[in-house]
């Protein structure tokens, strides 16, 4: 029997309900690899009972000869941005230390119900600001990945979902939550070589999700393979009441629906996507992802999103303008940290509270936020961005008269050493270029692995689906994991 | 309409004061604007409280249908617009009874739109002139928790029982010229609201609250500059603050000073007003469309059932009470200035009409008088109102049909009354019980009336000689030796009889 | 336009986050730098463009007027830095 933790999600469940081995091997293998595994820093907090007594009662149910639950004897990694009953929760922050809430979100309620163990909560940028997983309070997550040729940097594992990119490619659990706001599901699957999907936005519920930006944040699993992240988008979406902005759909089965025979389809090409400079190896992996995609029997044209050159400050004024309210919740009355100097007023103790409890980057993006809403600038940045806003969907519209999905690169670069881009905000910021206008459009966008450059590091391509077309998606994705072979990992290190 | 001549006496002339109300209604609903926890004044703290309304990591707004339906069934009751796409916004500022970090309100576009309520000028007067207040907009918002200041000597205590009940704020025009106009304006609102039924109008549980605009200008001048006092909870203190700040606001100006655009608060004890200065560097609100909502679209069919679902309101009810039932303009306008009032009446009205199968217009007369006269004055002599009346509509009914039809007289209906009030006994089981259904058998009356007038021989010749007023000694005592019982017309005929 | 000093200690006012002057000081070029490159939005013609208000189309639920939560006492105040007598407890507040 090979090592379990190389399997997939789909290879567990399989296994398992095949009685090639019990969940419980299965989860200590897993909690094994965890506990081993410090030095990436991928998880906060570590469950590795939560992982035994969900494998126990599969172990149970299968002895029983009951139904089995669709990820039963699945463990997974659960990202520290969804509130779990009873298990400490913190956005990577210092705010919100040593909160443990008294409920559990709904994505995350939603697994555990389809029989899904929690190994522990992963990492991530503060409050799922950053791209580089720098910003966490915990420390930065280490990218189990190497340059070749000796360079012993420690890499970024992108960001914000950072630890779950990273726990996923150590091979720490099979898959895991992430959450999207405006690229942190797909660059760090680009950037640590395995998949995730962004679906559309309301297919997955926010509530119990610490909100960064709510007209964007979307959750979405990240895994190996596309018929993981299949499986577990099946078993996080859903339509959820107490969601104002949750769709009222039935869930597709996207996993009985995974095709990569692609003939009939037709994929957009955006000229935009391909500015002056663009990394070359990038450029020349979007090139066999073209290919890729006719191999698979669609058509290719060229198609124009004439505003995603302003998609980034459009997506930079609106994020940090919701994050800026999303956030004045925290201020040490209710839950999380208090900073009381002596003799401090109400006001006092939220200014000391804030500043102890956000780091640099939380600040920054709130003060930004602040001032874009503040009293006569509203119009000339907030007003002016949600305009730019709907001409960047109306883009999408139109092209997607022409196509059913396009072909992106992911990110603009592969993973980066940590603190090479921490002096420069706007340097970080660009790190999404590709990522952000689906999700200022609210549409499906899927990273994939492709290859590897030069030095030995994963690149992904994108993938952006129209509006609840998350099967598309995920056939093109398929489509190009069979053809590119990506088999690549990291060696082990740590 | 009418230009209010209340004006300011100045040491430099004539001040002109204006004024705009902005009401917060607390909307009549069992849960929250946003979370599913009740809204039941005067529980533990913190226990009408939510995992949404503590602003808990995570949480998210979902509105309640019934204060939006609320909202919009007030908003037709003023004749105000409509507006089928609106939206929530959000107010942003830090406060410990503001969990949030923000109050969900709507800027932009707020649900109702322009409206106007006619206010009586003088409530004891109803042919006083009219006045029109326009109404600016109504806007559904959140309300905040409470802070309790008293219970420690260092800390101020924190209650989310209120954070997230509903509220409408109504907001009107700059239309009031005077302290009566703003109080008539408040009352009549209230009225409204409680015709209407989205608020219950209870002004001392803080279910309805005003913020008071005063501005003062020489008449015809452009608009002053304005003070805000906050959360004004009765229509008395909300004219004393205009007197207050009008006369506060033209000293200022007189001593060539300035009046400060500011947040004042009222303190009742010494009726005045003071600057709130805790709130002063909060006016950047930076209000933007709550990204946790979508707009707020309503369908026609909403909208006709909040139109159907609306009672007859004050003054369409005071106008039929006038011309279709004929009641005076005074007993019309007293019986619909609340709508318990009116509805007590109407029940009282319709029993009536039944059990005397007469047209309720042809009983709302004695009705009308009975309710006014004998059972308020019950009423506040036991300090009791219509809520825990010890008499029914339908006793006050039985009891004017016995009248009508004369099984008893006038005087007898008071002493049964009396009875009904002290046992909650029904009329016609005590007119029978005690005997007391009158007669008009009238060989009985004319040996009592003989009797009466054998007694008073020398009344009967002064009377004979022109002192027609003794007519009424003759009545009375005959009325009395029969205990009131005898009907008091036949009495009448047989005594002019008698007397020749 | 372009922030100073000034500026930015009164958005951190306003954000209720406290400020060293040599950490406002640092602020100054960081913002501004983002604030800039952010600006380049007002070159694009919106003329007749509405701006964008749900993502995805949508329309707003509303729920049934009904109580189904609350009685949660211990659940809210469980996190609580200060809590007393049922109250969460901030420093003293003069009104």
């Amino acid at each position: 029997m090979s090592d379990l933790t190389d399997l997939t999600v789909a290879e567990i469940r399989d296994g398992f309900r095949a009685g090639d081995f019990s969940a419980r091997d299965v989860a200590e293998a897993f909690n094994a690899n965890v506990a081993a595994a410090k030095a990436l820093n991928t998880f906060i907090v570590e469950t590795p009972e939560k992982a035994l007594a969900a494998a126990d009662a599969a172990d149970r149910a299968k002895a029983a000869g009951e139904a089995l639950k669709p990820l039963a004897g699945v463990p997974i990694g659960m990202k520290d941005l969804f509130c779990t009953q009873g298990v400490q929760t913190t956005a990577a922050s210092h705010m919100l230390e040593g909160f443990t809430p008294t409920y559990e979100s709904t994505v995350s309620a939603k697994l555990w119900d389809a029989g899904a163990g929690m190994l522990g909560k992963l990492n991530l940028d503060q409050f799922a600001m950053g791209s580089s997983n720098e910003t966490s309070y915990f420390g930065n997550v280490i990218s189990p990945w190497k340059r070749k040729g000796g360079d012993n940097a420690a890499l970024a594992p992108g960001g914000s979902s950072g630890g779950s990119s990273a726990a996923i490619a150590a091979r720490l659990c099979p898959a895991a939550t992430g959450t999207d706001t405006g690229g942190s599901i797909r660059q760090p699957a680009a950037f640590t070589g395995i998949s995730g999907i962004k679906p559309t936005y309301g297919r997955c519920s926010r509530w119990g999700i610490v909100a960064f930006a709510s007209s964007l944040d979307q959750a979405g699993p990240m895994a190996r393979t596309v018929r993981d992240n299949a499986i577990m988008l099946e078993n996080m979406a859903g339509f959820d009441p107490r969601d104002s902005t949750s769709l009222d759909l039935e869930v597709p089965k996207w996993e009985a629906g995974l095709s990569s025979d692609l003939r009939g389809k037709k994929v957009g090409i955006p000229k935009e996507y391909r500015p002056d400079g663009l990394n070359a190896e990038i450029a020349a992996l979007w090139d066999r992802g073209i290919e890729w995609l006719k191999d698979a029997g669609a058509e290719v044209v060229e198609v124009s999103l004439p505003h995603t050159k302003y998609a980034l400050p459009t997506y930079y004024i609106i994020a940090p303008a919701e994050a800026s309210s999303n956030l004045a919740r925290y201020d040490g009355v209710r839950y999380g940290q208090r900073d009381l100097p002596d003799g401090a007023g109400l006001q006092d103790m939220y200014a000391a509270t804030r500043a102890m409890g956000f780091g640099p980057e939380v600040k920054r993006r709130i003060m930004i936020g602040t001032y874009v809403l503040s009293a006569g600038f509203y119009d000339a940045y907030y007003t002016q961005a949600q305009k730019v806003r709907a001409l960047i969907a109306r883009d999408f519209e139109q092209a997607f008269e022409k196509c059913d999905l396009l072909l992106t690169p992911t990110a603009p670069s592969a993973s980066f050493a940590l603190g090479e881009k921490q002096a420069d905000p706007l340097a970080m910021y660009l790190n999404d270029v590709f990522t952000v206008p689906a999700s200022l459009a609210g549409l499906p966008a899927m990273a994939v692995p492709g290859g590897l450059d030069g030095q030995g590091l994963p690149l992904g391509l994108q993938i952006i689906g129209k509006a609840l077309d998350e099967q598309t998606v995920l056939n093109a994705g398929l489509a190009i994991e069979e053809r590119a072979g990506f088999a690549a990992r990291p060696e082990k290190w740590w | 309409m009418t230009e209010s001549t209340y004006r300011i006496q100045g040491a430099t002339g004539e001040w002109e004061v204006v004024i705009g109300l902005e009401v917060h209604a607390q909307v009549t609903s069992k849960a929250k604007l946003f979370s599913g926890a009740a809204t039941a004044f005067g529980a533990e703290p913190n226990t009408q409280v939510s995992l949404v309304d503590a602003a808990m990591p995570g949480m998210l707004p979902v509105p309640n249908r019934e204060c939006i339906r609320q909202a919009v069934r007030t908003g037709m009751a003023i004749n105000a617009q409509i507006n089928k796409w609106s939206r929530f916004d959000r107010k942003n500022y830090f406060y410990a009874d503001l969990p949030q970090g923000y109050q969900i309100s709507q800027l932009y576009h707020p649900i109702v739109g322009e409206g106007e309520i006619e206010i009586n000028l003088d409530e004891k007067n109803p042919d006083a002139e009219t006045k029109v207040i326009g109404i600016e907009r109504i806007h559904v918002e959140q309300d905040a928790g409470k802070l309790m200041h008293d219970q420690h000597p260092t800390r101020s205590y924190v209650d989310l029982n209120r954070s997230g009940v509903a509220l409408m704020e109504i907001v009107s025009k700059p239309d009031m010229r005077s302290p009566a106009e703003a109080g008539a304006y408040l009352s009549k609102l209230r009225t409204i609201l409680r015709y209407v039924g989205s608020c219950d109008g209870n002004m001392d549980q803080g279910s309805m609250r005003a913020d008071v605009n005063v501005s003062v200008r020489k008449p015809g001048a452009e608009f002053g500059t304005r003070t805000e006092t906050k959360n004004v909870n009765s229509v008395r203190f909300v004219m004393a603050v205009v007197e207050y700040e009008a006369s506060r606001q033209v000293d200022v100006l007189e001593a060539g000073g300035k009046v400060v655009q500011e947040t004042r608060l009222y303190d009742p004890d010494k009726n005045e007003t003071r600057s709130m200065r805790s709130k002063e560097d909060a006016h950047d609100y930076r209000y933007f469309p709550d990204p946790d909502l979508l707009p707020l679209e309503l369908d026609d069919a909403f909208l006709e059932e909040c139109r159907q679902s609306l009672p007859e309101l004050p003054d369409a009810k005071r106008l039929r009470y006038e011309k279709d039932l004929g009641l005076s303009a005074y007993n019309a306008a007293v019986l619909t200035a609340e709508a318990d009032t009116a509805r007590w009446f109407e029940a009282l009205l319709a029993e009536g009409a039944r059990v005397q199968k007469k047209s309720e217009g042809e009983v709302a007369k004695a009705s009308a008088n009975w309710l006014l006269s004998e059972l308020y004055g019950a009423l506040n002599r036991l300090g009791k109102t219509l809520d825990d009346s010890p008499v029914t509509p339908e006793d006050g009914a039985e009891l004017l049909a016995l009248i009508a039809d004369g099984t008893i007289s006038g005087t007898i209906a008071k002493q049964v009354f009396e009875i009904m009030l002290e046992t909650g006994g029904k009329p016609g089981a005590i007119v029978e019980e005690k005997g007391l259904r009158q007669t008009s058998d009238t060989g009985a009356i004319e040996a009592v009336v003989a009797e009466v007038l054998a007694r008073n021989a020398d009344k009967v010749e002064q009377y004979k000689g022109g002192k027609d007023a003794l007519f009424g000694f003759f009545v009375g005592q005959t009325m009395k030796a029969m205990q009131g019982k005898a009907n008091p017309q036949v009495v009448n005929e047989l005594l002019k009889k008698a007397l020749g | 336009m372009s922030i100073d000093l000034q500026t930015v200690k009164k958005i951190a006012s306003l954000s209720r986050i406290s400020v060293t002057d040599a950490e406002a000081e640092a602020m100054v070029p960081e913002l501004n730098n983002i604030l800039g490159w952010v600006e380049q939005l007002g070159e694009v013609d919106v003329t007749g463009v509405q701006p964008m208000t749900a993502v995805i189309p949508n329309h707003q639920r509303l729920r049934d007027d009904a109580v189904t939560d609350g009685n949660v006492r211990d659940k809210v105040l469980a996190n609580a830095p200060q809590a007393e007598h049922g109250f969460f407890a901030v420093p003293k507040v003069i009104e």
